[in-house]
């Protein structure tokens, strides 16, 4: 489905889907507007490159990539730039059969075979590039625990309650553990109804990633894409949060703007350094305390979850681009370089806070530049 | 007899009374037209046979070999790890799912449906039966997305309930327990097969409809001049009549239930993986189709493929049972009418 028609839909069915669609096509149309005049007229001028580029992965990225595209494209007259939102693992093995030229994904490229698989990704990559494929963290995307409770304006968790809530060991709001850390708020007695994404997602991945690295006594289960704790399934982010939405004394893991975009409260979460309120800024910290997995202008990073580093949020995914250091084709690697470059550019970043992702910390930012600068 | 045509078969058979006029089957007269008609009427019968056949063939060849791998029972597991070099899954759940929103949509709509059709072709007045009519059929127009969102949304937080009615008068039943502990509110069985039930209504309205309106008249009057009451009439010869209609429209219409994808994917909340088994309606669950689409975004390997391919080959079998069953029913029942 293109944007044109998403536009269209969203418009016709109106308020039913004001939960559905608000961040997708509504979203970086209202942003367009003012923005790309402004991207070009500042500072770091677009540089600009002819030709058309072809990408696909990630569904967690696609309205900050979409925003990108259109801020570039207007930018950059002669430019064309196709994303297709299909999932990570469908970006990476189009980028892998020379489908794409570049994939967005939640993850990094597996430099270990996956399971029930011999080939490694990281080699199939490369391979295909003819050169090292790097891994570029673009956006990065804060999951929000939302709940539904009424008269609970403030909620504070801790990794191993947040476990304990998600596996269905505390069933109740006024749960002891829940009240202990909490004082001063009035806590319900209803039941806890926990919501979890009945499609295989990153957002899950990340989710009990968190929760294992920082909750590893509370949650035993490997984390991944399938949710293995208990509650209730709905399809796709839309859905979990408006099954919050609609259940009192409802929770889930979803992203932060759709937490946002539903006003749903959102629970701040304190690692063992105090309670730390869901922020770009915040995220920011947690993704500077990163330690890089890649080598040199790889920039794959490896999160540290159970970070205790003061005001960082811990839960959150990065979605990379992944691309060939050097590409095959050299106009397409040139117009690759130059949208790269705008994506990564400070204003860029700063304006998908606007959508409901979190930018690059000025660091890792810094890095990202750098790697993209040496594309080739 | 030569004509413009070229020859016709009129020229060269000729029956012992020497009368010229073929018969029957015979009756073609082998002209270019009639030759061509015949041919594409053929081809197309013969695209349709090649269509279901490759369709199946293709289903099986995906999916053999993720079967080969399953390490559980396809049919009578209900465990779904489809990633991993030890796959476990099986359909036990999505089946009985698939199954019960669909009768629970059939016991709805058919009657409701079988009625409404009555009182569009017996009951209203003509200024109104031909507007209801169009209304009906408006309804078979409206996307399933549609109804996936109004169910969720609107129509379903006025159904918890009349589900908690239901299950405190006939909790005792396991189809009515309510005790399941896992889904909260309208992301249940029953209510995807209320949603459900009004998908198909129109099908089943409008199907039952045409036919009801064929009733010989003859039949009808027949009836009235012997002094039957107008439920008399229509029991005795319109619904007769109609029932080999009203059959094959229930399953055209529950064609559509166990193949409904989108709005059961809005609707139904899914389960956790460990899970306990439940026959009851008020629980959550995946049927066949809401499964495949919900996943198919992340369909990174061929096993994992496979193994969704193979619950859908389950579906497509499924369907054709419930088809070829109808066909049975319906050539039975046509001896008794005609």
């Amino acid at each position: 489905m293109n944007i044109q028609s998403r536009r269209r839909l969203a418009s016709v069915t109106g308020i039913a889907l004001v939960g559905t669609f608000a961040i997708s096509g509504c979203a970086s149309d209202n942003n367009s507007s003012a923005a790309p005049s402004a991207s070009g007229a500042k500072s770091n001028p677009v540089n600009c490159a002819k030709g058309t580029l072809n990408g696909e992965g990630s569904s967690a990225q696609k309205n900050a990539i979409e925003q990108a595209i259109t801020d570039f494209q207007t930018a950059c007259p002669g430019a064309t730039i196709n994303y297709n939102p299909t999932g990570s693992g469908a970006g990476i093995k189009q980028f892998i059969a020379g489908q794409v030229d570049f994939a967005g994904s939640d993850s990094a490229l597996k430099t270990k075979p996956a399971e029930g698989a011999t080939n490694i990704e990281q080699a199939d990559a490369d391979k295909a590039c003819g050169s090292p494929a790097w891994n570029i963290p673009m956006v990065t995307g804060p999951i929000a625990v939302a709940y539904n409770v009424k008269g609970v304006d403030k909620l504070i968790l801790t990794p191993a309650v947040t476990a304990k809530i998600f596996d269905g060991t505390i069933k109740t709001w006024n749960d002891p553990a829940i009240a202990a850390i909490n004082p001063g708020v009035t806590l319900p007695t209803t039941a806890i109804k926990v919501f979890f994404r009945s499609d295989e997602s990153g957002t899950t991945e990340n989710f009990t990633k968190y929760l294992s690295a920082a909750a590893p006594k509370d949650w035993t289960a490997k984390p991944g894409k399938k949710w293995t704790g208990k509650g209730e399934g709905k399809e796709k982010s839309a859905g979990v949060s408006s099954g919050v939405k609609g259940a009192e004394g409802g929770i889930t893991y979803v992203e932060w703007s759709y937490a946002k975009d539903n006003q749903l409260g959102i629970a701040q979460i304190d690692n063992g350094a105090g309670p730390v309120a869901l922020s770009g800024e915040a995220v920011g910290k947690a993704v500077s305390a990163a330690k890089q997995a890649g080598t040199g202008n790889d920039l794959a990073l490896k999160l540290d979850y159970a970070t205790k580093e003061s005001g960082a949020y811990p839960i959150l995914l990065v979605t990379y681009e992944i691309v060939c250091s050097k590409g095959k084709d050299p106009a397409k690697a040139t117009l690759t370089k130059a949208f790269l470059q705008s994506f990564a550019a400070a204003d860029m970043q700063t304006k998908l806070q606007e959508i409901g992702y979190a930018p690059l910390p000025a660091d890792i930012q810094a890095k990202v530049l750098t790697s993209v600068n040496a594309l080739s | 007899m030569p004509s413009i045509t070229g020859a016709s078969v009129v020229d060269h058979v000729r029956d012992p009374q020497g009368d010229g006029t073929p018969q029957g089957d015979r009756a073609s007269t082998g002209r270019l037209g009639d030759r061509l008609f015949g041919g594409t009427a053929k081809g197309a019968g013969v695209l349709v046979i090649a269509l279901v056949t490759l369709t199946a063939v293709f289903l099986l060849s995906q999916a053999l070999p993720a079967l080969s791998k399953d390490g559980a029972n396809f049919l009578t597991s209900t465990e779904w790890d489809v990633s991993g070099s030890h796959p476990r899954f099986g359909i036990a759940n999505l089946l009985w799912v698939t199954v019960a929103s669909s009768v629970i949509a059939m016991i709805i709509a058919v009657p409701v449906g079988v009625c409404v059709a009555l009182f569009v072709t017996e009951y209203s007045p003509p200024w109104l039966s031909a507007p209801a009519a169009g209304l009906i059929d408006l309804l078979a127009a409206v996307p399933s997305i549609i109804y996936g969102i109004w169910g969720a949304f609107v129509f379903g937080p006025h159904i918890t309930g009349l589900q908690s009615l239901i299950s405190k008068l006939f909790g005792w039943l396991p189809f009515f327990d309510n005790d399941t502990g896992g889904v909260s509110s309208s992301g249940t069985i029953f209510f995807i097969g209320i949603v459900l039930s009004i998908m198909v209504l129109p099908i089943v309205t409008a199907l039952s409809r045409e036919v009801f309106a064929q009733t010989p008249v003859t039949h009808k009057e027949g009836a009235l001049a012997l002094g039957a009451t107008k439920w008399e009439m229509i029991r005795t010869s319109v619904l007769p009549f109609g029932k080999p209609g009203v059959i094959s429209a229930s399953m055209l219409g529950l064609g559509r239930a166990l193949g409904e994808t989108v709005a059961v994917l809005i609707i139904l909340s899914s389960l956790a993986s460990d899970t306990k088994w439940s026959w009851s309606v008020f629980n959550g669950g995946e049927t066949f189709a809401s499964k495949i689409a919900n996943n198919a975004a992340e369909f990174d390997s061929p096993q994992k493929s496979g193994a969704f391919i193979a619950a859908g080959l389950v579906l497509f079998i499924l369907t054709f049972v419930v088809n070829a069953i109808a066909r049975v029913v319906i050539e039975r029942r046509k001896a008794f009418v005609e």
